[in-house]
Formats: structure tokens, sequence, C-alpha cells
């Protein structure tokens, strides 16, 4: 029985990523979280990965998600953290079905440029948006949890355990959705579009589909950005080299397995952060270094490792 | 009138500049299928070294005239070095793999570079004004051209014109253009594709770096300029269809002229104009302009 | 076909020596994460922050320079008094730099790191107005002192109290409401204006005080054309065409850096310097690399009395002198502003100590001398007059660029300054509604 596998390994997970967020120092509890974020988008981009779809526009739905909670808070006062979690998850996903009209008659390069056009649209239209402080953007005031108001360190743990929580909910989500049949088409779309036409499915709302649970999951992950961060800005949220980071994150962690994503991104938050310590004038090269060791020496991603061990052991 | 003058003078200086910039790239493309994140790198190494270069030009004192043929010389020279450590260090242990994991390369290879600018050059700004300044002005009415910017258009139509007799009219040209339509069937037929992928990728490079070379009299050149430069090609390149030289071409045109008009129009909208314009082309020809649908296959 | 071959052949030894160099890989970053730093006694660990790398370096580096110099004079007891003593209150400044590149999702980050992993005393940095924006709640949180230092929005103090963040350099609304009177004043009979400003927020709040200043100021005067380029667009012909056919006689623009000295350098090979004045409300930071290429006449202005706009006192002598004699080039503005700060830090930290009995105070204990704080710095007098005594005010200066060929010098003459209660906003009143509601309450002379 899979399922049952795998339910024993989200509960160990969570049991882990609890313990880590009292045991670990305030720190490293603020860098999971934003791992674990930035983990939940690059898990949508999972999705439409193996349908061969490479979403290079994917902070279209992070900005969103990001937005859609500023917004709520500074127009409406609406604090609650359950309630604004979802609203990111809807309204993106609202946003995914209008788009992806349009864009998944798409593939390759000119889906990847095209979203990529999309997420720029919207950019723009913050940018030209003066009362939401243009490129500055602005704060977005701290969340509450079913009444409670926590502050300082205890706030910073009660946003990590609701991302690692979201996090294992979507993982299972995700994992249930690809063993479905709908979900199994991915690699046969991935394969051959026409012979699964053949077959009497519309490949086109496979893909809407797709694209629209991955909205949800960035709308998500950028929700819990805005709360960890408690500041948004549209060169954070929507412009394009952040939609390349997922895109980069996905890479290395590797497309095997739906704990790949979030293990990635940890790891690509542990370089960054070190390496701007350590060397602050060429951090970038560290990055690029590190990626170039990664793609020559782990070439199916980070994943990799674990299966690989897995099979030794 | 003389605003319809400038709009069409300032849309082709724009779309001669974004040519040059993006033929490369869809060169590469064309013909590797790797699309190059580094080019925005070899912009702007082409940059700082023609800027280098320039200076220690006119240090010497010489004719000042001969700074052009500097340009040119930093621009071949940069693509050289670099195209050939990039093709021939990085890229080709890449062929085989995933086109996005080579996608990946070129990106660290971006990273790397766009820091060893910082440790080559440093923070400072080098000016290259003077190839810029020495052909002065041509005036209608109020408006005056710096026919620096206008010699551009020259450029641009002769660096499209010789590609494209070199791809159609010798025999290289031909080799490349058979890689280009069926690479397998090529290798089969015995052309030698690791040679034309190391020749184009160093062609391609050059352009990169030309573009930057022949900017740099017109600007500060300062670290992360490649940047920018990355996008905006992109998005040319797929406005003409990837791949395609007179596609490159169109899509420059296209989002000169556009822009051009917005920045006299409507200045309040520049910065949406070309993912405007993308959008639109993309959303008629899902291919780009010139693109060829591919074929589906059963 | 070919990626499956080549995964095939990986033969177990390749398998163990890459699982032995992940492994170390992984050991090392382990042993990073847990190696806590210890701090030595009787030092002050602060971490300095501003663009190390990309564009914005042009302002960074020479802020880094300029915390460098006085970090050395501080911690050497070799600045003019008020300020030779050692060191802190006593404690050597350590210094931790770290690069402002990237969003302020990672700021944020980069500045949780430097106070809960670094365990920094103080931190002193900020370019963008976004960067302070999104750090100030943290730092407010985390109970860190932190002064910024360039970050040029007025939005900080306006939105919020707080008690640990600081800003020791006027707002940006001064450069353009001081830029209007020194329009006002150089070219009174100007009927037309233009602008050319980023779109981004810097320039869009830059051009909105500007305007709402002239409308005041200069009522007759119409506006004839606004230009908007992105950001780093570095090429402004058709920009440039623009403001040729609109023939006006000001154009203001706030563009920095590289963008600057391209735009200065296009528009004067085309001729737009002759028939418009420019006014360049950073130009300062530009003037000695442009030499003879800016035209004479722009009008410039440093973002406060700074650089060749300060006043000539002995600390200034002190800070043009050292800054040259280790980097070879005259301080501009951005290492004045960050070098300042670290003034009002030494002072607050000093006078608490001093009441103190000499003892190093805590945070807690600087903040309420920092409030409300003047000091003198090496451009002018800063007053901690806003936001509750956190945010500066100073005197301004704007005058025209003026090249000596045969020399080789870039000089600024028809230098006017401004008080600073005439070009900033008076205590509790947003700069916004000051702009607009026609400058209540300045106090010109």
């Amino acid at each position: 029985m899979a399922i049952d596998r795998f339910g024993v390994q989200l509960g160990l997970a969570f049991v882990v990523l609890a313990a880590a967020g009292f045991l670990l120092p305030a720190w490293a509890v603020f860098l999971l979280t934003l791992s674990l974020a930035k983990g939940l988008v690059v898990l949508g981009l999972l999705i439409l990965w193996r349908t061969g779809l490479v979403p290079f526009g994917q902070a279209l739905y992070f900005g969103a998600g990001a937005y859609a909670v500023g917004l709520l808070v500074l127009l409406t006062g609406l604090r609650d953290i359950v309630v604004l979690t979802l609203a990111a998850i809807l309204i993106p996903m609202l946003l995914a079905w209008l788009v992806g009209l349009l864009l998944c008659r798409y593939r390759d390069i000119f889906f990847a440029m095209l979203s990529m056009a999309f997420s720029m649209i919207l950019y723009g239209i913050l940018v030209k948006t003066e009362a939401l402080g243009s490129t500055d953007g602005f704060n977005v005031a701290p969340p509450t949890f079913l009444g409670f108001a926590p502050s300082g360190e205890t706030m910073r743990v009660s946003i990590y355990l609701w991302v690692a929580l979201l996090s294992l909910a979507a993982a299972y989500g995700v994992h249930r959705y690809l063993s479905s049949a709908l979900g199994q088409l991915a690699s046969a779309i991935r394969d051959n579009e026409i012979r699964v036409e053949y077959l009497g499915v519309s490949v086109q709302r496979v893909i809407l589909i797709k694209a629209i649970i991955a909205a949800g999951l960035a709308g998500a992950g950028g929700a819990v950005t805005a709360f960890a961060v408690g500041h948004i800005d549209p060169d954070a949220m929507t412009y394009w080299t952040v939609s390349g980071e997922f895109v980069f994150i996905t890479i290395l962690s590797g497309t095997g397995s739906i704990f790949a994503p979030f293990v990635g991104s940890l790891l690509f938050e542990l370089i960054r952060s070190f390496a701007i310590q350590y060397a602050p004038h060429f951090w970038q090269m560290v990055l690029g270094v590190s990626l170039l060791l990664i793609i020559l020496f782990l070439p199916n991603g980070l994943w990799s490792v674990f299966t690989r061990l897995r099979k030794r052991g | 009138m003389l605003t319809l003058l400038a709009i069409l003078v300032d849309g082709l200086v724009y779309a001669s500049w974004l040519f040059i910039v993006a033929v490369g790239l869809s060169l590469i493309f064309g013909v590797m299928k790797i699309l190059n994140v580094a080019h925005g790198s070899l912009y702007a190494f082409g940059a700082y070294a023609a800027a280098t270069l320039i200076g220690a030009y006119f240090n010497a004192g010489w004719a000042p005239l001969g700074s052009f043929a500097v340009m040119l010389l930093a621009a071949v020279a940069v693509g050289a070095i670099l195209g050939l450590a990039l093709e021939r260090g990085l890229l080709r242990f890449m062929y085989g793999r995933d086109e996005v994991i080579i996608v990946l390369v070129t990106y660290a290879a971006f990273l790397i570079l766009e820091d060893s600018i910082l440790l080559i050059w440093g923070t400072n700004p080098y000016f290259a004004f003077q190839p810029y300044a020495l052909l002065g002005n041509a005036s209608v009415g109020r408006l005056a051209f710096a026919n620096y910017d206008l010699s551009m258009i020259g450029l641009s139509v002769v660096t499209g014109v010789l590609l494209w007799w070199a791809l159609t009219h010798t025999r290289q040209g031909k080799l490349l253009q058979a890689v280009i339509h069926d690479r397998e069937m090529a290798q089969a037929l015995g052309i030698n594709v690791t040679r034309v992928f190391t020749a184009t990728f160093v062609l391609g490079a050059m352009l990169g770096a030309l573009g930057g070379a022949v900017t740099a009299p017109q600007i500060s050149v300062t670290p992360g300029i490649g940047v920018e430069v990355i996008v905006v090609a992109f998005a040319v390149v797929v406005i003409g269809g990837m791949g395609s030289i007179p596609g490159a071409a169109i899509g420059a045109l296209i989002v000169g002229l556009i822009r051009a008009a917005t920045v006299h129009l409507f200045p309040q909208v520049e910065l949406f104009v070309i993912y405007a314009v993308m959008s639109l082309v993309l959303a008629f020809r899902p291919a780009g302009l010139f693109g060829r649908a591919a074929a589906r296959k059963i | 076909m070919t990626h499956s071959i080549r995964q095939t052949i990986a033969t177990p030894s390749t398998h163990a020596r890459r699982r032995s160099t992940l492994s170390i890989v992984i050991g090392l970053l382990l042993a990073l994460a847990f190696a806590t730093p210890v701090a030595a006694q009787q030092t002050m660990k602060i971490g300095v922050v501003s663009f190390l790398s990309g564009p914005a370096a042009f302002f960074g580096v020479p802020g880094r320079n300029g915390a460098e110099v006085v970090i050395e004079g501080i911690n050497n007891g070799t600045l003019p008094a008020p300020y030779n003593t050692k060191g802190i209150a006593g404690a050597t400044i350590e210094a931790v730099y770290v690069d402002e590149t990237g969003s302020t999702t990672k700021l944020v980050e980069d500045f949780r790191n430097l106070v809960q992993r670094q365990n920094v005393d103080a931190v002193i940095g900020y370019i963008g107005s976004g960067s302070c924006l999104a750090v100030a709640p943290v730092a407010e949180e985390l109970k860190m002192l932190t002064v910024f230092h360039i970050c040029g929005t007025p939005r900080i103090f306006e939105e919020k109290d707080y008690k640990y963040v600081f800003r020791t350099s006027s707002h940006s609304t001064m450069d353009n409401v001081a830029a209007a009177h020194y329009v006002a004043k150089i070219v009174p009979n100007a009927a037309t204006y233009s602008h050319i400003n980023q779109n981004y927020a810097w320039g869009q709040d830059s051009w909105r005080d500007f305007k709402l200043a002239m409308d005041h100021l200069m009522p007759n005067a119409k506006l004839s054309s606004e230009q908007w380029p992105k950001l780093f667009a570095g090429q402004y012909s058709s920009e440039i065409s623009v403001l040729l056919v609109s023939n006006s006689d000001v154009i203001h623009s706030s563009l920095w850096d590289g963008d600057l000295d391209s735009f200065v350098f296009q528009s004067g090979a085309r001729g737009l310097t002759k028939s418009s004045r420019l006014v360049l409300t950073t130009a300062e930071a530009n003037m000695y690399r442009l030499g003879a290429k800016m035209p004479d006449g722009v009008i410039i202005g440093a973002r406060g009395p700074y650089g060749v706009l300060a006043r000539d006192t002995e600390l200034n002598r002190w800070f043009q002198q050292k800054y040259f004699d280790r980097f070879g080039s005259p301080a501009i503005y951005p290492a004045y502003m960050v070098a300042q700060s670290f003034l009002g830090l030494k002072l607050a930290y000093e006078k608490t100590a001093q009441k103190l009995g000499g003892k190093m105070p805590t945070r807690e204990q600087v903040i309420p001398n920092f409030e409300h704080l003047t000091f003198e710095a090496f451009g002018t007098e800063v007053k901690m007059a806003l936001g509750k005594g956190h945010q500066a005010i100073t005197e301004t200066a704007y005058g025209q660029y003026k090249f000596d060929k045969s020399t080789g010098t870039a000089s600024i003459t028809n230098v006017e300054r401004f008080a600073a209660e005439c070009v900033n906003p008076p205590e509790g009143v947003k700069a916004d509604d000051w702009v607009k509601g026609g400058l209540k309450g300045a106090k010109c002379n």
C-alpha cells in the first residue's frame, strides 16, 4: 500500500519539521519558513514540469498571492491567517484559469516566454500604481491565528508551523493527484500529445487543470512569504528574476519526488545565505559554481542522492 | 511632422540596436537549441572590453577614426575567448542533456561572469564617449540626431546581410542550415556537428559582444548592464520566431518602432510595451512571426 | 536518447566518489551553520549594508569606503573634536559588510541573519527606499538599533512610529523642493519645463515632489513633456528627441549613476543642454568622472550639503583628506551620508555612557539620547527633528556646474543654501501633504 507508506512519511516529516521549529535558532526557522514557501511554488512547477512545460512566469501567481494578502490586510483589515491564505490560493487560481485559456495552447519556449510576458505585465501595472508604493511596495501587518496575535519569536514559529502544515497538506494533495488517472497523464502528454488525444482526453483541459493547481500553490507560497517578510513589492514578487529562481530551484531539486522541491529550496537558501555572509563581494559566483557542480555531479537533481542511497541500502 | 520623423528615426535606431543584440542569441538557438542566458554577460564583456580598449587607444593619441576598428577588435576577441571557453570548457559536456538543464548551465555561467566583471573591472564606470562625439550630429530643424546612432542602422543592415549571405551562399552556411533543419540527419550525412556547434557558438558570442562593444560609446559602462539585455533580446527573438535571422530583424523593427511611438505619444506605458507586443504577436502567431510550427508526430 | 545512455554508464566507483564529494559539501554547510561566532570583549560589531554589486554599487562602494574611513578614524581616535575619543564609548568597531543586492525578501533574511546569526550590535545601512521600508519593522521586532543612511523615501517614519530605527539624512522631498526653489531663483523667467525620471518609485516620488513644489513656487511655468524611461535603460535617444522637440526651458531629472552619465552625455552631444537647463538632483556623485563631458551651467544637487557642496569645516577637511589619501578620488555624497550615520551613533552612545558613568550602555538606554539629537557631521549640522526624533533634517544646497578646461578641475558656482526648516516639512506633517498644501510652515530666509 503505497499511500499508507506515504502517510507515514508525511507524519514523520511533520514531527521533524515541528521539532525543528522549536529547537533551531531563530534565523534558521526564518530560513526554513522561506524555503518551505519557495518549496510550495516549486511543487507547482514540478506538476507542470512533468508534462514537459516550463513556466517562466510563475511569479505572476506568487505575486498575485502576496498582493492578495497585502491588499486584503490594507483595505479590509482582515488579519486571520487561514482566511488570508485561502484568498491567496483562490485568487491566483482564478487568474490562472483566465490566463490559461490562452496560455495552454502553447508549448516549449513559447509557453515559457508568454507566461513571463504576463508576469511582467502585472509587474508593470504594480510599478505604475503609486498608491501601493510602486517599486518600494508596502508593509503587511502580521497575521493573527484564529484570534490569537502572537508577537516576536512566537509569531515567527507560528508562521513557520503554518507553512509546514501547508507544505505537508500540499505534498499529500499533489501526491494523490499525481497518482490519479488525471495526474498520471503528465508523462504521457510529455511523450506524445496526439496519442493522448486519441485516447479521448482533452490535453488542453488536463494542462489547464495542472496550471490552476500550480497557481494555487504559488499563491500559497506568495502569501507565506508576505507574512514572513512583512513587506511586499513588485521586484521581490513579480519580476522575471523571481520566476527564474523558481525554475532554477526546480532543476536543482529534480522532479523525482514530492519532497524534492522542499529539500532543493532549503539547500538553495543555505548556499545563498552563507555565500552572502562569507563572500559578500562575489556571492553570485559561489552560487553559479555550486550550481554547476550540482549539474555535473548530480544530473537528476539533488533528490537523486536520496534515491541512490535508498537503492544501496 | 517633426514628431513623426523623430518616431521613424528613433524607432529605426532602436530596432538596429535590438537586432545586433538579439541576432547572436537567435543564431545559437537556431543551430544548437540552446537558450543562452550568458548572452547578457557576453554583451557586458564586449562593452567593458571596448570601453577599456577605446580609452587606451585615445590615451595613446592615435588617429581617432581607428577607434572603430578597436571596437570591432574588442568584440571579436571577447567573443572568441569567452565563446570558446564556454562552449569547449562547459557546454560540450552538456550536449544530450535536457534543454532546460543547458539553460541552467548558461545561467550559472552568467552568475560567474557577472562577478568576474566586478573582479576584473571593479565597480567604477568606464567611459568610451569619444567615438560617439567624433561623428557629430545631423540636424532637422530643432531636432538633432547623433550620427553615431544613425550609423547603427547601417551596421545592423550590414551585419544582417552578411549573415544572410553567409548562411545561404557559402558552403559552411549551407552545412549550418542542414544542422538547423535536422541535426540527426545532418550528422548521419557526415557533417561534423561538433565543429558546427563550436563555430556557431563563437560566432553568436562575437555578435553578443559586438552589441556591447558598439553600445559602449553611448552609455556609461557599469556593473549589471547585461541583465536587462537578456530579456529584451529574448523577447525580440521570440517575436520574430526562434532561430530565424529575418525573424530577428522583423521582430526588432516592430518592437523598435512601437517603442519609439510610445515614448513620443504615451510615455507612461513605455514600461509595458515590449511585453504587450510579445503577447499580441504570440496570441496570433503562436510560433512567432517567422517560426515554423513543429510538426506533430504520432 | 543520448542522455539515458550517459546515465547507465556511470560506474559504482563514480557513485562512491560523488557521494563523498556531496557529504563533504553538506558537512561544510553544517559546520558553517553551527559555528557560532564568538564576540570579543570591547568590540562593537556593526553590520554595514550597501550595494556592493550591480548598478547601485556606484553609491554602495563609495558608501562603504566612507564607512571604512570613519571607522578607522573612530577606532584610532584621530577624528577632529568632538569625536576625538577612541572607539564608540571605548569599544572598537568591527564592521561586517553585507551586499544589498537582491529582493527585499532576501534583504530581510540577510538582516535577520546579521542579527541572529552574526550577533551584531547595530546595523547601519540601506540605499534602496524599498530596502528601508522592508527592514524597519523587522528591526523593531528584533529590537535592533538600525540607522538608515542613504535611502530617500519619506514614508518610513510617516507611516509608523519606530523605536529602534533612525535615519541620519534628510528624505528625498527636500532634494526636489530645494531644486524648485533654486530654479525659481536662477531661472525665474522659465516658461516651460519637462522631466525625465526613471519609471520606478524613486523617479515617481522625485518628480511628484518637484512638480508640486513648482506649482507653488512658479505657478506660471507650464509643464511641457513627461518622459518615463525604465530603470537602467541606458539609451535615451528617443527620449532626447522628445525633449528636443518640446523645447522646454528647464528639464528636471533624478536619474543617477550610469543612467545619469549616459543621459548627460547623449543629451549634451545632441545639443539639448544648449536650449534647456538641466536640473539634476543627484549629479554631484557623477561630476568628477564626467569632467568636461558635463556641460557648464547644469544645476547640480548632492541630496544635501555633501561633497563639493559641504561646508568648509575642520571635520569636512579631515574627511576629504583621509578619503582622498585612501581611495585616490574625492569623497562624493554617498560617502558623506554613510559616514555621518556613524557619527550620530557614536555621539548617542557616548552621551549615554557619560550619563552612566562610563559604562557601556544597552541599546534601550541609547535610544532616548539618539532621539532629537543634534550633531555636527562632515558636511553640515544634522538635526533629528522629524518622526518623533528619529528622522533627520539638514540644510541643503544646489549649484551650477563649471569645468575649467585649462586645469581640468570640476567646480560648482552660484551655490545657494536652503535652511533645513525651509525645505523639510514641519514635524507631524506628511511630506506628501506638505508639498500638496503649498509648503505651509516652511521657514525660508
